[in-house]
């Protein structure tokens, strides 16, 4: 039967999977601070942030359709091999004269 | 004698004045002159508040594409998708289709997809608490028959772009090694002690995973893959929350 | 009904929580923006739980938008309604402001007019929520940088109204009461005057940046930097009034370290000590 020949391996997987997955009793600990980058994500808050004021206006570049600027971070050391379908992988860079929507 | 002007009607003006560059009727300030400069403040803190709020989400994607770009970038996406609730740690989840259709970034086709990963490792952080099983509760006579709970924080991640590999490689002290072509996945959850994980897998796990995850038996999921890995993942991070043992369908 | 110590108190910051389990009862009660409690659960409600056990608790909305013309958020007040219940904080308090236009949510506290309309509209709201809630709430005076010709009421005036018409009580925020002092050059003593202080459940200090216009200083409440001399002045000149109040150290943007915020504290601390020495003679 079916059942009993799929348990087999399967009985073994579990088996070697919870010597694997060993000593797992870390209780919880001071350690709620842990997943701070995401637990301060979006925090509501009643103050006013700093580059608010009137004279030091937020770095706002962006004047109706009339989109300049391009990505300037770490998205350029990224060096993406083609997909494993062997299509292309970048759009092209005519993409940034492209107006935008009006928003 | 000013003209009231209906609460209402107000607030219609001042919120129009917020994403425009006039201000807005019936403000006042001691020198007259200075209302509109006045009225910045809020402007500028409607802005800046909501984007850092974004940023503090999507902290890869701000890296990705520079403080500046993105700046200008969410100012787009804020006027088109405000958050809908005053609760912003659920804010953020169209940010990914965002990006997949914002011509400036169409030629890094990868960033929505690491918007998504970091999305759901929001979500994995605020996810419903649920106390896992001990392993030991799987040796039962039929252990095909099983099906497994887990725990609400887990998500499955599937990219057919690099984006585990490049949400990695912006770490501390992450080197930025070269790329393996797509696809990435991942088990992203949270373990019990809080601690939000982020564990590449590879496509045959992340298929048994996603069938366990589903409800189906231990036997159905095993048929996608071997299963040893599916399965010391959720006990080694201890995501599995209840094992239901139903009679064989 | 329960209430704050007549102590201090500090906001809570999750990069504190092991200084302040460390050092538990360094201050009588801790200070939460409810919102950020709105998750299912995780760390943000396991740390709220444990402080909840050794200290009072304060929670302080940000999200209702009161003064917003159309209806509160029905589902925001349910969330509400199930955190406090969860908690059961000494204290729940919002702001005189709005936040939300529509299915919007901006995520500033933004000023309205005071007016018969407005006045009407808020008591409506504020019956709402202390109806849901079923409890007293405090309301906040906000800080502002500008006013509105509509305006046919004076600030405390209509704070006064609102009081007498809803019995909810004042959240005394006295670095907002300089800050639009110094905005709207006004004399914050004649405001303090006419405040209804008798009504106030908690007071609220905290540090602002200052910006210079043609015309003068226009103060904006950053919540960034320490509590300024004047405020501190202001504030003993209100205790000498009302005696011992529960006091909170506001401290949002640029969070220092906690035994920056603890010597804070400490300050608000002398001068609740001193004035409640001042007041046992005086008895």
């Amino acid at each position: 039967m079916n059942t009993k020949t799929l348990s087999l391996p399967l009985a073994a997987s579990l088996a070697t999977a919870l010597t694997l997955a060993g000593g797992q009793a870390h209780a919880q600990s001071a350690t709620m601070e842990k997943c701070f980058g995401v637990s301060l994500a979006g925090a509501n808050d009643c103050a006013a942030g700093p580059g608010t004021t009137c004279s030091g206006t937020s770095t706002v570049d962006y004047q109706g359709n009339a989109w300049t600027l391009v990505p300037a971070g770490t998205c350029a050391e990224i060096d993406l091999p083609a997909m494993a379908d062997g299509s292309a992988r970048m759009g092209s860079l005519a993409e940034l004269d492209r107006d935008l929507p009006s928003t | 004698m000013p003209h009231e002007r209906s609460h209402a009607a107000q607030q219609s003006g001042f919120h129009a004045a917020l994403w425009q560059t006039e201000a807005p009727a019936g403000i006042t300030a001691p020198a007259q002159d200075e209302a509109a400069q006045r009225f910045a403040v809020y402007r500028n803190n409607v802005q800046h508040s909501l984007t850092r709020a974004l940023a503090a989400r999507f902290p890869v994607i701000e890296q990705l594409v520079g403080a500046a770009f993105f700046t200008a970038m969410a100012r787009v996406f804020i006027a088109a998708q405000p958050p809908s609730s005053p609760v912003l740690l659920h804010w953020g989840g169209d940010f990914a289709a965002f990006l997949d259709q914002f011509p400036p970034v169409a030629h890094l086709p990868f960033l929505g997809d690491v918007a998504l990963l970091e999305y759901a490792r929001g979500r994995a952080c605020h996810a419903a608490d649920a106390a896992p099983v001990a392993g030991e509760a799987l040796h039962v006579p039929d252990p095909a028959a099983l099906r497994l709970i887990l725990h609400p924080s887990v998500t499955l991640f599937a990219s057919q772009h690099p984006a585990v590999q490049i949400w990695q490689s912006h770490l501390p002290q992450a080197s930025r090694a070269a790329l393996n072509a797509g696809p990435d996945h991942a088990l992203i959850a949270r373990e019990p002690d809080f601690t939000v994980i982020v564990v590449p897998t590879d496509q045959g796990t992340h298929a048994v995973l996603t069938a366990l995850a589903e409800g189906q038996t231990l036997r159905q999921a095993a048929s996608q893959a071997d299963p040893t890995t599916a399965l010391t993942l959720l006990l080694r991070h201890q995501l599995v929350t209840q094992i239901q043992t139903g009679a064989t369908p | 009904m329960p209430h704050l110590p007549r102590s201090t108190g500090l906001g809570f910051k999750p990069e504190h929580f092991s200084d302040i389990m460390a050092r538990q009862g360094a201050v009588a009660f801790f200070e939460v923006h409810a919102e950020n409690y709105m998750g299912d659960g995780g760390a943000p409600h396991a740390m709220l739980a444990a402080l909840r056990e050794n200290h009072a608790l304060s929670i302080h909305g940000v999200g209702l938008s009161i003064g917003s013309a159309g209806g509160l958020d029905p589902e925001h007040l349910a969330r509400l309604r199930r955190l406090i219940a969860r908690y059961e904080p000494a204290s729940f308090s919002e702001h005189l402001a709005w936040s939300s236009h529509g299915a919007a949510w901006l995520n500033d506290l933004l000023p309205l007019p005071y007016t018969d309309e407005t006045l009407t509209t808020i008591c409506a709201h504020i019956d709402q929520v202390q109806n849901a809630l079923g409890r007293r709430m405090l309301l906040e005076n906000p800080a502002t940088y500008v006013s509105f010709d509509s305006s046919t009421w004076a600030e405390t005036d209509f704070l006064t109204e609102l009081v007498r018409r809803t019995g909810c009580g004042l959240l005394l925020d006295i670095n907002n009461v300089f800050i639009s002092a110094t905005n709207h050059r006004f004399d914050p003593l004649a405001y303090l005057a006419a405040f209804p202080l008798e009504a106030v459940g908690e007071i609220h200090l905290a540090g602002h940046d200052t910006e210079e216009l043609p015309s003068g200083p226009l103060l904006i409440d950053t919540h960034g930097a320490p509590v300024a001399d004047p405020v501190w002045t202001l504030y003993a000149q209100v205790l000498a009034r009302t005696g011992p109040l529960p006091t909170l150290i506001e401290w949002d943007t640029d969070v220092p370290d906690f035994p920056t915020l603890l010597a804070e504290a400490a300050r608000a601390a002398r001068l609740l000590g001193s004035d409640a020495k001042n007041h046992s003679h005086a008895a």
